[in-house]
This record gives C-alpha cells, structure tokens and sequence, in this order.
C-alpha cells in the first residue's frame, strides 16, 4: 500500500432546488483508483470541470467519498477520529495564496500548522527555521504578507504546509493565480521539496509544462482517470490530450507536427534541449 | 486614497515601552483611565499630566504625532466641554438669552476636556507603541480566566487578527471594484449624501460576496492546517514577563500611590 490510496472513489454533488428537493446528481469523481508510492512526485492534469481539485480534497480529508475508500497513510478518511493524523500526514496548499495566510507575520504563519498540533514553543521556532530555509523564504520571515508577491506568498503557503512534517503534500492549482515567474517559482520550490526532502508531492494542475519533471502523470476527464504514465508515455499521445481539450507543450507539438508532415522525430519529446538534439541528428 | 487608511497605527520606533509586554500595556492603560475619573483637583491632573509626559518620554513617539490624533475627536471634545460650561447650574458669571456661564461649569467643563484629552492620548498612545498581534495577544491572556464562563476568548482574539490580516485585502479589492464599476460608468462621486450613499450599493454588494468567498476559502486552508479551536494550541510566541514588565508594574503603582497620596493629604 502506498501513502495515497484510492479504491472505487466516487464522490457526487447533489444539486438541490429551492424547496430542498433533488433536482440531479453531479458526479465529480467516478470510480477513480490511483496509488502514490512515498517519495514519488504525481501529477494530476484535467480541463476545468474533470474532478481534479474534488480528488485532491478527498486526499485531505476535506470531502468524504460518497463511495469507495481513500488511504491516506494507511487511515481511512472516513473514520472520524483518523481526521487530524490524516491532515497532519497529507499537507494540502490552495490555489489562491491570500486566502490561505493567516497571521501577519510570515514566520507566524509558517508556526500556527505547528502551534495547532500542540508542537513545544522552541521545536516550533527550529520547524519553522528549516522550512523557511527550504522554501528559500527565510530572509522575508519578518515581513508582512501584504508585500510579498505571489510566488512568494505561495512558497510561504508550502513553508506553512512542510512546518507540519507530512510525507505528503497535495497542491491544489497553487500557480492558477500567479505570473509565470511566480509560476516557475513555485514549482522550482515543489521540485526540491521532493528531491531533496524527499516528500510526495501531488500537483494538481493544467499548466502543461509545469508537469514534465513529474515521474508520473494521471490525466482525468469528467470524473474518470483517463491516461496515466510517464510524462514522456502521456505526452506521445497528443490526439488524445487533444480530445481532453488539453495542450501538449510547444516544443511536443512542434516535433509532433513534424513527424506528422514525415520527418523522422521520435515520440513525446519534453524539451527544447531534447528537441534541438533530434533535429541536430536529421 | 483608500490605502491610507491605517488602523492601529503602530508607530514603529524601538523603545522601552514598546518592547514592554502587551499585557502591561492593556492594564496600565485601564489603570491609568481609570484613574482619571478618580479624582477632582487640579493637582491630580498634574500628576497624571507628569506620569503621560514621562511615558511619551519613553515612548519616542513624537508629541506631534500624537496630537494629530486628537483631531479626529476634536467636535466631540467641543461638545463635551460646551455642554459642561453651559449647563452647569451654579453661579453665574455671564448671561446672553437662554445662555448662562456659570463657575461651575467652567471648572466642570475644563474638568472634562483635560480628561478627554489625557484619555485619548492614553489609550493611542498604547496602540503606538504596540503592534495589532502583540495587542490580541496580550487581550487572550488577560481574559483567559474568562474562558472558564465559557467566554471564547480564543476565538474573538482569533477574529481579531484574522480581520487585521484581511484589512488592507480587502481595502485593496474595493479600490478594483471601484475601478471596474467607475469603467462602466458608476459615479461615486456627485450627488447628494443619499444619492452618495446609493452609489456604494454596487461596490458592497461584490465585495461582501468576495469577503464571503475568502472566508470559505479561509476556513478550509486553516482545517487543513489542523486548526481546531484553542484546546490543545501551543504558542510559538508565548508572553512572558520580564525583569522590565515588573519595573512597569511598580511605576503604575508607584503613579496610584501619589497620585493617591497628593490629592488626599497634599492640596486638597
């Protein structure tokens, strides 16, 4: 078992008109079995609509399946007394970085996950120390969150989440609201997180290029896992992605365009590099 | 504009008072307040006068700075004192149709205007030289044995810097909102106060809908950070007393004990 479980996840929205009655039964997630191994960076790709952020709240104990089971660390979500194991096993970071600080300082934010687990006072300062330090956010520990930018406040959102010390961070489209340098940021951040902290990391996104550096990537539509595998194994298949109403990133569909019109360019090339290479050996 | 509205306004210097523990802070500004309904001499004020001058002093806040903050409460300080001078019965000194100046509401009235006036730079003078989170704080601890009523005492503390954090988010998103409706149109600026008031209509109405949203978002972000009320929370910054917070205890009680002592045995 790994450190994330899914079996049968079904999870449904029930729409209800004015006077209570049902009126129709979403399905957001159907039936969807993933597996995380601890260390392994997932990736988590969808249009607007396909259950992706829904999956990612079950992760956190945040919604309940409505049926099937999910493991977090081997606990049952829907045992209640799992719950707060659960959270402190499996970090979970928004998409809207305001929303999501809640002190005024950046270094009491980062305390207040510690400070809620009842951590002493001096391992709370010597947690927060180290995950600032790991977000490279220790210089602004003193600052007001206001001034920082949103790459910023959002590395200062996974400082807060890794002060907790799980095995397992879930993000939730955390760079939908930023720039792309702010964008870039953050997932520069999630990569060290998970090379050198060792920690699993689930993105959950529709940047494309943000999942490349993924070991493995789940594509999902309307609920359902669609595609899963290596980013090199999903992107190859671009007329798929396209029927997802998902985009392949440039260079991958510049080299699929190519191989299309007949020159000989091998399958899901990821980047320029890789690109400029295989036209170098044409 | 909107931006420059500041709540607090913690004046940033380092000092003596304002590295005193908050909960020093909180009570001997009650203290002091209270003091000053205690007494009706003139020679009390002087000693009050002595001790604010003292802690201004200390403080390194400018006098000026200060003053500016009377200004806002200037009208009422105007009626405070006018209605003392003017309706005060006793002797009177002066007259003119309905009104009448008497001795006694003169004193009365320049009672109530120095006492307004110690009160107001008083308590500023804490929230200068303490910064909003050192101020719940400091309110958490002194009201936790309120907690044993079943009083939340965490909770409202937590409101409190909850709201402070979102102050300047939220002024921001009115000056957007501003902006958006200004572009299609929206006149916030003519018009009576009526028609003035109407206008805000299409400005509250998304920002309560958005202050709405963040809180949702808000509350999921703090269960996912295992919040769970106050039971169980340890602090990352505890209070605690020091040499210097006790010192500040002997000087407010040293401040009673004359201000006691003059008014009762001095000058009468």
């Amino acid at each position: 078992m790994g450190i994330v479980d899914t079996r049968k996840l079904v999870f449904e929205y029930i729409r209800r008109d004015e006077e209570g009655n049902v009126e129709g039964i979403n399905r957001a997630v159907d039936e969807v079995d993933i597996c995380v191994e601890k260390g392994e960076f997932i990736a988590v790709l969808g249009h607007n609509g396909s259950g992706k952020s829904t999956l990612a709240k079950h992760l956190n104990a945040i919604l309940m399946p409505t049926e099937g089971t999910v493991w977090v660390g081997g606990m049952d979500t829907a045992e209640e007394e799992n719950l707060w194991n659960i959270r402190q096993t499996a970090g979970m970071v928004f998409q809207n970085p305001d929303n999501q600080i809640i002190a005024n300082v950046v270094e009491e934010d980062v305390g207040f996950g510690p400070e809620n687990i009842g951590v002493p006072t001096e391992e709370i300062w010597q947690r927060v120390e180290e995950s600032l330090k790991a977000v490279g956010m220790y210089e602004y520990r003193a600052h007001s969150p206001n001034r920082l930018s949103g790459g910023q406040k959002q590395r200062v959102a996974i400082a807060g989440i890794m002060a907790m010390k799980p095995e397992c961070i879930v993000l939730d489209e955390p760079t939908a609201m930023l720039d792309p340098n702010g964008r870039k940021e953050v997932i520069r951040t999630i990569r060290q997180l998970n090379q050198q902290e060792n920690v699993t990391i689930i993105l959950i996104t529709h940047y494309m290029e943000e999942v490349i550096h993924a070991d493995r990537v789940i594509v999902m539509d309307g609920g359902r896992v669609v595609m899963q595998g290596t980013p090199r194994e999903v992107f190859s298949q671009v007329e798929l992605l396209k029927k997802y109403r998902l985009d392949v990133p440039q260079v991958t569909l510049l080299a699929y365009e190519l191989k299309k019109k007949g020159l000989p360019i091998r399958d899901g090339i990821l980047s320029i590099p890789e690109f400029v290479e295989e036209i170098a050996k044409l | 504009m909107i931006r420059d509205i500041t709540i607090g306004q913690y004046y940033p210097v380092d000092s003596v008072i304002h590295r005193l523990d908050p909960r020093v802070k909180l009570m001997g500004t009650l203290i002091y307040i209270i003091s000053l309904f205690l007494f009706k001499s003139f020679t009390g004020y002087l000693v009050a006068l002595v001790f604010l001058g003292a802690v201004i002093k200390l403080s390194r806040v400018p006098l000026g700075y200060i003053l500016r903050g009377l200004k806002a409460v200037i009208v009422l300080l105007f009626f405070t004192i006018g209605f003392n001078i003017f309706l005060t019965p006793g002797q009177v000194i002066w007259q003119a149709w309905v009104f009448k100046i008497t001795r006694e509401g003169l004193r009365s009235g320049a009672f109530m205007g120095i006492r307004l006036i110690f009160l107001i730079v008083g308590s500023s003078l804490m929230t200068f030289t303490t910064t909003p989170n050192h101020l719940t704080d400091g309110l958490e601890r002194l009201l936790g044995p309120f907690k044993r009523l079943h009083m939340p005492v965490h909770e409202v503390s937590m409101m409190m810097s909850i709201a402070l954090r979102f102050i300047p988010i939220l002024l921001e998103e009115t000056d957007k909102i501003m902006k958006a409706q200004s572009a299609r149109g929206a006149d916030f600026e003519s018009g009576g106060l009526i028609k003035k008031a109407k206008s805000l209509v299409p400005l509250l109405v998304p920002l309560f809908v958005s202050a709405f949203r963040r809180a949702n978002d808000l509350a999921m972000a703090m269960e996912a950070r295992c919040y769970r009320g106050g039971e169980g929370r340890t602090k990352m910054k505890p209070l605690k007393y020091g040499r210097r917070d006790y010192i500040a205890y002997g000087m407010i009680a040293l401040y009673l004990g004359a201000l006691f002592l003059i008014t009762r045995y001095l000058w009468k």
